[in-house]
């Protein structure tokens, strides 16, 4: 339990409505965002905390939880909410600050997941699905799980070997350049 | 009449069938689909995820070269649609984000987006009346003894306002119609718009196979003896994540639909469960 010294802090929430767009000082907790999430039971903070957490300046506990990252972005809450808020637009931003703060992501997982994702979109311009799984294999040393199901999807012909290339790479360079801030 | 195609990632990999029906069905109702030239990956949940402007920008380079094919673009996958729906609502915002995208995206391709693109998802195609007329007139099988579960999952429907597929969000009817229309009877059911998970099937695949479980056995008990699905991550987690005693069969809307037209189906061998014992009962 946070001391009764917490006291709101405005820049947090002011940053989050601003970067996501979404009108975070409209809740008045009503729950129905945490009713209808399908992943809340695996959360450490619910999604309506999340809000609540945002009212009160609460980074750091919001920064070191794990809903921010097993959140799946499926918008149930967008689409309930009485307020019109998006708590995966929340969560996104919220992911961003921790990767560039340099912090470690409370699911280390799930972050490596999206990292080789974007690492295969920006090598090749198109994902290349068995790649990334096995890259992703290699980076979490996690190589027994799901083998029997890769080696049955893979006698399907389900994955392609080599990756599927686009021509213009000098645009994709730039176009990510451009999303890190580099150019 | 013609359509621009952005197949997606997916659609040339795990999800091929659902790539290769979709052109056979396209190619039987004489509608030519033009693949986007050189399209690249919308980001998918990994982009927004870690950079929401990557995203944005990727959406963005697809739908300038989409805009030089065809004004109306045809989307299969709902992943890659809703990234393309999301950036035209971050555009029409007209936010200083949103103007600094569309001079970024210049920069870096040398060419403008118009803003004369209308992205549909291939349902919303396929329902609308002139093709569904089209479909039923070359329809050379009978859907009857069908119990399809009709999954529509997330983001086809979500957000409501930025995706606009269909009035009612929570009670999507599209694809239940479609195939009521040619003989099927669609299961009603509780689990149309829950979540499978989607992209934490690899990081995190015991939280899918709980929200699969919970969906297979919603449509069970509603009495379905098959899933549609138009998407290729939920087809890929309700296929792959399902519990093993269920065998409850997962097939693309787009093969459904090819079966009706008579259309043969070398890709339905792809499936990790066996959906033939469920079509032949039912006399296909």
């Amino acid at each position: 339990m946070q001391e009764n010294k917490v006291l709101p802090q405005p820049h947090l929430l002011s940053w989050v409505q601003e970067t996501s767009g979404q009108p975070v000082s409209r809740c008045y907790q009503c729950y129905k965002c945490t009713g209808g999430c399908p992943v809340a039971s695996f959360m450490d903070i619910l999604p309506h905390q999340i809000v609540r957490c945002l009212h009160l300046g609460l980074e750091d506990e919001l920064l070191k939880s794990k809903s921010i990252w097993l959140c799946a972005s499926c918008h149930t809450c967008k689409a309930r909410c009485p307020n019109g808020i998006d708590i995966a637009s929340i969560n996104d931003v919220l992911k961003a600050k921790v990767i560039s703060r340099g912090l470690v992501p409370a699911s280390s997982t799930i972050a490596t997941f999206h990292r080789e994702f974007l690492a295969s979109v920006e090598k090749y311009g198109r994902a290349h699905e068995l790649g990334l799984v096995m890259a992703y294999k290699w980076k979490t040393r996690d190589y027994w799980k799901d083998l029997s199901l890769g080696v049955k999807m893979f006698r399907k012909g389900k994955f392609r070997l080599w990756p599927d290339r686009i021509q213009n790479k000098e645009q994709l360079r730039s176009i990510f350049k451009r999303a890190r801030g580099e150019a | 009449m013609f359509f621009g195609y952005y197949p997606g990632c997916s659609l040339h990999s795990t999800a091929a069938e659902y790539d290769a029906s979709t052109r056979a069905l396209f190619e039987a109702l004489n509608i030519p689909l033009k693949e986007i030239p050189d399209w690249n990956c919308c980001g998918a949940t990994s982009g927004h995820s870690l950079n929401t402007y990557l995203c944005h920008s990727l959406s963005l380079r697809n739908m300038v070269l989409a805009e030089g094919v065809a004004s109306h673009l045809v989307v299969p996958c709902a992943a890659c649609y809703n990234a393309l729906r999301s950036t035209q609502a971050f555009l029409k915002s007209g936010t200083k984000e949103a103007k600094k995208l569309q001079e970024d995206i210049k920069l870096s391709i040398g060419q403008e987006y118009k803003g004369m693109l209308e992205v549909h998802h291939l349902l919303e195609v396929l329902g609308t009346p002139d093709i569904l007329s089209l479909i039923k007139e070359k329809q050379k099988v009978s859907l009857a003894g069908l119990k399809p579960a009709a999954y529509y999952g997330c983001l086809l429907t979500r957000p409501p306002k930025v995706v606009n597929f269909e009035a009612d969000a929570e009670q999507p009817q599209l694809m239940d119609r479609l195939l009521k229309a040619l003989g099927a009877e669609p299961v009603s059911w509780s689990h149309k718009t829950e979540c499978c998970g989607a992209s934490l099937s690899i990081p995190a695949p015991e939280i899918v196979e709980e929200l699969v479980k919970k969906i297979v056995q919603a449509a069970v008990r509603a009495g379905a003896n098959l899933l549609v699905t138009a998407c290729p991550l939920c087809q890929t987690n309700l296929d792959s994540r399902q519990p093993e005693d269920y065998k409850l069969p997962v097939l693309y809307i787009s093969e459904i639909l090819a079966l009706a037209l008579g259309i043969s189906a070398p890709w339905l061998n792809k499936h990790l469960i066996d959906p033939s014992p469920v079509l032949k009962s039912c006399n296909f």
